[in-house]
């Protein structure tokens, strides 16, 4: 068990003392990102809903981003995933990556094309 | 073999005992876990965002179906999501604590961490029991048409939702209820909505500021992303498609929009409420070995490290599944 703690959260700019500080401080970055994730569903800002970027709204985007970063602290801080080494973490973090990726990849393509059939397509379904 | 050189660095490689990857075999066992679990919770969610992709433009959206705040009456969308959020975070803030304290092998210190996280894990499976009750409930009602489709009622001027309770009328109904004693084969009778179609549909026309709402998403314009509502005479047209009131949800119908949805809902949720009980019951066991002083004599706390990674891991599929189901 490695018993020293990396105490540098974004990329060493911000240093904590000790590892408790460090659980606090990832602690008010996190509620920090919900916070701003709720209030943007709440808002829901025309210029982010109004555009698309990859066949998503601009919103949905900043969503699955800030998703991801929050992602990244739990894992890395309260996992402490950061304290590990980097053979573990790389086994751990890429392995479901590129599985998830290429599955989602594949859905939502497939997804799309069904969508179309149904819009295109000879079947009444709104009776 | 006698031509093979032994130098001391080779023995400490080939001779055994190595540890590559500098965990225990226990938390190495943990995180197989929870990568093949991360796997499985990304299957489901994946199915979600196909059955979204596949209804882009009829999927309900979250923000109008989970309004609700326990004690409180009134629409207030997300508020208690984000509350739930906060809670389990807050309890995966405990637990690293208490990690934390296991490690400096403070005891009295770990089972105040591991009392608080059990706290905050049950807190999270209590709202969750709530938003289910609230959801299977529901509370305007809608009529389904014969494609499988949800009406829903507004209000014409102020847009608002109208339950069926405050349009519908209550006709006299000659309906008979079959009863054991006249049948030879009998099945007792299942759940009735409130109000018939025909009560609905007479209600509706007497009622001049209520009109349909479809499941269609608006895709242009100024009304980009709401549901499309009809106009008076195109509602007392459509009404003429309604098959059934449908009250709340289950896993065959519900009155928010398509049927994948309160599949899903119950599905996905369901999975991971599952995972925080369990993780409950797992943090009260561990906390109970705390107390006899089992890691104590064992020397070192890697047991409430373990448990702690499985509790972190139920937070953060919460993250995800927050986002995609009421969020995005």
């Amino acid at each position: 068990m490695a018993h020293e703690h990396k105490l540098e959260i974004f990329r060493g700019l911000l240093k904590f003392k000790s590892n408790t500080s460090k659980i606090w401080g990832v602690l008010v970055f996190l509620s920090v990102v919900t916070a701003i994730e709720v209030a943007l569903g709440i808002a829901k800002p025309t210029v982010l809903t109004g555009t698309n970027l990859l066949g998503m709204k601009l919103l949905n985007w900043i969503f699955i981003i800030l998703t991801l970063v929050k992602a990244y602290y739990i894992a890395w801080d309260f996992m402490h995933l950061r304290d590990e080494k980097s053979s573990l973490r790389r086994a751990i973090v890429w392995t479901p990556i590129f599985l998830v990726a290429y599955l989602v990849f594949i859905l939502l393509f497939e997804a799309d094309y069904v969508y179309n059939v149904y819009k295109d397509g000879f079947v009444k379904w709104n009776f | 073999m006698d031509s093979t050189v032994t130098s001391a660095s080779e023995e400490n490689v080939w001779g055994g005992g190595n540890r590559p990857l500098g965990a225990s075999y226990g938390k190495l066992m943990m995180w197989f876990f929870l990568v093949s679990d991360a796997l499985t919770f990304s299957g489901f969610l994946a199915a979600y965002g196909f059955s979204r992709f596949k209804f882009i433009e009829t999927w309900p959206i979250a923000d109008e179906v989970f309004t609700h705040v326990p004690f409180f009456h009134g629409n207030f969308p997300m508020y208690y999501v984000a509350f739930m959020t906060f809670i389990l975070i807050m309890s995966s803030v405990t637990m690293v604590l208490a990690v934390d304290a296991g490690h400096n092998n403070k005891k009295t210190a770990v089972i105040w961490y591991m009392f608080l996280t059990i706290i905050g894990g049950a807190i999270f499976v209590g709202s969750q029991a709530w938003e289910w009750a609230t959801f299977i409930k529901g509370d305007y009602g809608a009529v389904e048409t014969n494609g499988g489709r949800i009406l829903q009622f507004v209000n014409a001027e102020t847009g608002d939702r109208v339950a069926l309770s405050e349009f519908a009328k209550t006709l006299p109904d000659d309906r008979t209820e079959h009863e054991r004693k006249n049948g030879v084969w009998y099945y007792d009778e299942g759940y009735l909505p409130t109000y018939t179609v025909n009560e609905v549909i007479a209600g509706l026309k007497a009622n001049d500021d209520v009109v349909i709402r479809t499941e269609q998403i608006i895709q242009e314009g100024e009304l980009k992303g709401e549901k499309m509502v009809l106009d008076r005479a195109a509602s007392l047209e459509k009404i003429k498609d309604g098959a059934l009131v449908v009250e709340g949800a289950n896993l065959i119908r519900n009155e928010y929009g398509s049927r994948l949805f309160a599949d899903f809902f119950f599905f996905i949720t369901g999975f991971h409420g599952f995972h925080v009980f369990s993780g409950v019951v797992i943090n009260i066991i561990i906390f109970f070995n705390v107390i006899l002083g089992t890691y104590e004599r064992r020397g070192h706390y890697e047991m409430v490290e373990k448990v702690g990674l499985y509790w972190h891991f139920v937070d953060l599929v919460w993250v995800f599944v927050f986002t995609f189901f009421y969020l995005v």
